[in-house]
């Protein structure tokens, strides 16, 4: 077990394929026809969509009552929803940007699907700002255009805030993502052999030519635009965070809340990367691109992360306690042994404690059961939005309007369906684009760099 | 092959090590216009090439900055110049509120413009014509082989010599690269037919579109801009009363409030003795009994009150409001006229509002002064 030798640096893609063997390694799921076992998957996860896409027809044809919200827990279900999903998108861009900053070349087997799941991720997340208003057509009043209100929207609120975020968010990783593409659709339209597949592809790959004067800008502007993405994925649950933590409510208004919110959106969303991962490599034989190494390293990270909100959590009550505030004291007790205990003893052991289990090192290197714990982080996470959102108003200030908020079926099939969108996009992205970076992998490989005679 | 023009001689290398040194030959060699094409990029080929820094962050930061500035710029306008509005007790330019939108702004634009400039002004693309594009050397470039190309365009190329270049520094594959016949003799024809007719097509299904999805599709259930709504409006039937009516009669001997009933009715001798203008001669007052006068007295009565109607043929023309009579008329006495009519003149109760009325008054004292000023106007 400890015959590792840590003063060298692992190998990041194992057992030194030829630069040919990468590139059909990862060309070949898109050349192959989808099989029935996708064909299932596919059914399955649209049936989802459907389900939800129903509930959102009667939501929108008879209006938001047919949800659980109720007086004081204004807000429900599609809040959670959007938080959780945001926080699953933020894992994309700090393994593409923060880890290519950090120069982690591991990241170069998982940084395409992370970013692909970020996108997704966040068009999901983005469907429940439209739904939660009720009337999604009018959802054009949040950009600020001359109207004929002669009104503006309001750059105070935190809720503008996060209109600004989500979609800068969304396109800068669709550039960073595409940017990235641009070298792998040239490879895959020098090695197509149909006619539509080669037109598609050169229009894709913009006429890349893989020339290294081309290759310099395109590193800078890499590197640019990973330096701009880093403080962007901090900025966005931080504003996300904002949405609570402006207002003055006992159990949102702390500013311990944009560091948790950013640790529980990066742990919920590396349990979703790995997740997802563990079924990829094992269906498209990429154990030696994402290796198990890497694996490992996404638990450690988990691990790290799942501690971040485990000290949040205990010192969220450190605060009420110390605050003196006999309102946000009452908020916390209630959380923990109120109505809904059971969602917050759900939300700590998922996430304070089975993740802990990652500090045995057999533990981070078998599979199933990382990906058990891995699932039950996102459990927790979702748990975590719910109990954030609903605990906090459910016993505002005024007892008489106390009431428990129960979500209807309504809210159940659009949660439902927003994990069909999400695995929709998932599945079909893994049959039409590289899920893997190819040049990115052939730059790791071992022998791929010159031997540095002048270093 | 003779009427093939030719772009550049390539050859290709097997491992990084060769490319690094055959880039640094050729450079040394003085050859400008050549390039190395490798499935990734290569550490140490820019100073192989000896290749300037890209300059790109620079356009990064500039844009950065500008949408930063605009961005705040624009808050600031609609918050505190267009529209001012105190939104929970901030002040209208409450620069801390605006740091979240200003960094996304930055980021967005900078993202867009360094990605933009480097792909279409910096790259030339989407370029699908270039010669090396469809070549066995950009098939092998693009897996595994590590290529060098120099261009006939270089002052120094010599077919010849550049071969035995590559042969010298153990190149294979060295192989001559044309441009494409059908990029040279590509004659773009803008009337061509199917052009013209996919044009009109395409402008056929837009303009269609759009016009179904703003004029139909936005309308139909439940999109109704919540332009019908469950309340009661003027005029409409409601079934929560007996009678069946939506607008109701006030309660029976109630008067509501500036509605009091007009007590000199039918007594203008009353009315001139007993009314007094509340109104004191401020200029706001005369303001808005000049623009009330304008709309109201004007058409028939004249800009200056002397009777030189512009309806002039089509009503009897009134008298003149700069007789003796009507100046030695109280305040009040005036007043019963425009509440009640007199002659061809009709009631303005339900056009002026009291204190309009008064205010009206109050301009058409200033008129009458103007024609018959005093002595004493005249210190």
């Amino acid at each position: 077990m400890s015959s590792i030798d840590y003063t060298q640096e692992l190998p990041v893609v194992e057992g030194r394929p030829t630069l040919k063997e990468i590139n059909e390694l990862i060309a070949r799921p898109l050349d192959q026809k989808p099989d029935k076992k996708f064909y299932i998957a596919l059914s399955i996860t649209v049936s989802m969509l459907l389900i939800g896409a129903i509930a959102l027809g009667f939501t929108f044809y008879y209006g938001v009552g047919l949800w659980g919200n109720n007086n004081p827990v204004g807000w429900g279900f599609p809040i959670v929803n959007f938080v959780f999903w945001v926080g699953i998108g933020h894992a994309g861009t700090l393994i593409s940007a923060i880890l290519f900053l950090f120069r982690q070349r591991w990241r170069n087997g998982i940084a395409r699907f992370a970013e692909g799941m970020t996108i997704f991720a966040v068009m999901t997340a983005g469907l429940f700002p439209l739904i939660h208003v009720g009337r999604p057509w009018l959802a054009g009043y949040l950009i600020p255009y001359p109207n004929q209100h002669s009104l503006w929207v309001d750059f105070n609120s935190p809720l503008l805030w996060d209109v600004f975020a989500v979609s800068t968010y969304f396109t800068v990783s669709f550039i960073f993502w595409y940017v990235g593409l641009i070298p792998d659709f040239a490879s895959l339209r020098d090695r197509a052999t149909s006619k539509v597949k080669k037109i598609i592809y050169s229009i894709f790959s913009l006429g890349w030519r893989h020339s290294n004067r081309h290759w310099t800008h395109y590193e800078m502007v890499y590197l640019v635009l990973a330096g701009f993405a880093t403080p962007l994925v901090l900025s966005v649950h931080t504003i996300v965070s904002f949405d609570f933590a402006v207002s003055i409510l006992p159990g949102w208004h702390a500013t311990i809340f944009p560091p948790y919110f950013v640790a529980g959106a990066v742990f919920s969303g590396f349990a979703m990367v790995q997740n997802v991962l563990i079924f990829i490599r094992k269906i498209f034989n990429y154990e030696k691109i994402i290796t198990l190494d890497t694996l490992e390293r996404m638990n450690k990270i988990i691990l790290l992360t799942g501690s971040m909100v485990g000290y949040a959590y205990a010192m969220e009550f450190f605060t009420a306690w110390y605050s003196g505030v006999q309102p946000e004291q009452f908020t916390f007790i209630n959380r923990a042994f109120g109505p809904y205990a059971w969602a917050y003893w759900i939300m700590v052991s998922c996430n304070v404690l089975f993740p802990q289990l990652f500090w045995i090192r057999k533990i981070r290197r078998t599979i199933p059961v990382m990906f058990v714990i891995a699932v039950l982080v996102n459990v927790g996470m979702w748990f975590e939005r719910f109990v954030i959102t609903v605990t906090s108003l459910h016993r505002d200030f005024l007892p008489s309007s106390w009431a428990y908020f129960k979500p209807t079926i309504v809210d159940l099939a659009i949660l439902l369906g927003s994990f069909g969108f999400f695995f929709t996009w998932i599945l079909l992205f893994t049959k039409t684009l590289p899920v893997v970076s190819i040049a990115e992998i052939k730059a790791v490989n071992e022998g791929a760099q010159p031997s540095h005679g002048e270093h | 092959m003779s009427d093939k023009i030719l772009y550049s001689l390539t050859g290709l290398f097997d491992t990084p090590d060769e490319i690094i040194a055959a880039a640094k030959k050729v450079q040394a060699e003085g050859y400008t216009k050549y390039d190395v094409n490798t499935p990734y990029p290569v550490h140490g080929m820019d100073s192989a090439m000896k290749l300037p820094m890209s300059r790109l962050p620079y356009v990064a930061m500039v844009v950065g900055l500008t949408g930063m500035f605009l961005a705040l710029f624009f808050m600031w306008w609609t918050n505190s110049v267009d529209y001012p509005l105190v939104i929970g007790g901030k002040p209208y330019f409450a620069l801390p509120a605006y740091v979240p939108i200003m960094f996304e702004v930055t980021v967005l634009s900078a993202s867009i413009a360094t990605v933009v400039t480097m792909i279409a002004i910096v790259f030339k693309f989407p370029n699908n014509s270039h010669p090396l594009l469809d070549t066995e050397y950009m098939k092998h470039v693009s897996v595994d082989k590590y290529g060098i190309s120099i261009s006939a365009e270089d002052p120094k190329f010599n077919y010849e010599s550049v071969k035995s270049l590559l042969e010298s520094l153990g190149a294979k594959n060295i192989s001559p690269v044309y441009f494409k016949d059908e990029v040279i003799n590509f004659k773009p024809n803008t009337f061509e037919p199917k052009f013209v007719l996919s044009l009109i097509g395409l402008f056929i299904v837009v303009s269609g579109l759009t016009y179904v999805t703003l004029n139909k599709l936005m309308y139909l259930p439940p999109f109704d801009w919540m332009m019908e709504q469950s309340k009661v409006i003027a005029q409409e039937r409601s079934d929560v009363f007996e009678d069946g009516r939506g607008m109701r009669t006030p309660v029976e001997g109630t008067v509501a409030r500036g509605f009091l009933p007009y007590k000199y009715k039918d007594n203008p001798d009353a009315a001139g003795k007993f009314l007094v203008n509340p109104l004191p001669a401020t200029e706001e007052n005369l303001q808005v009994g000049e623009t009330k006068f304008d709309i109201y007295c004007s058409p028939c009565h004249g800009y200056l009150a002397e009777g030189d109607s512009r309806l002039k043929g089509q009503f009897p023309n009134p008298p003149s409001l700069h007789s003796a009579k009507v100046r030695n008329w109280s305040d009040g006495r005036i007043y019963h006229v425009i509440t009640e009519g007199q002659n061809a003149m009709p009631s303005y109760a339900y056009q002026l509002s009291r204190e309009e009325r008064w205010a009206i008054i109050l301009y058409i004292r200033a008129l009458q002064r103007s024609l018959n000023a005093k002595e004493s106007d005249l210190q």
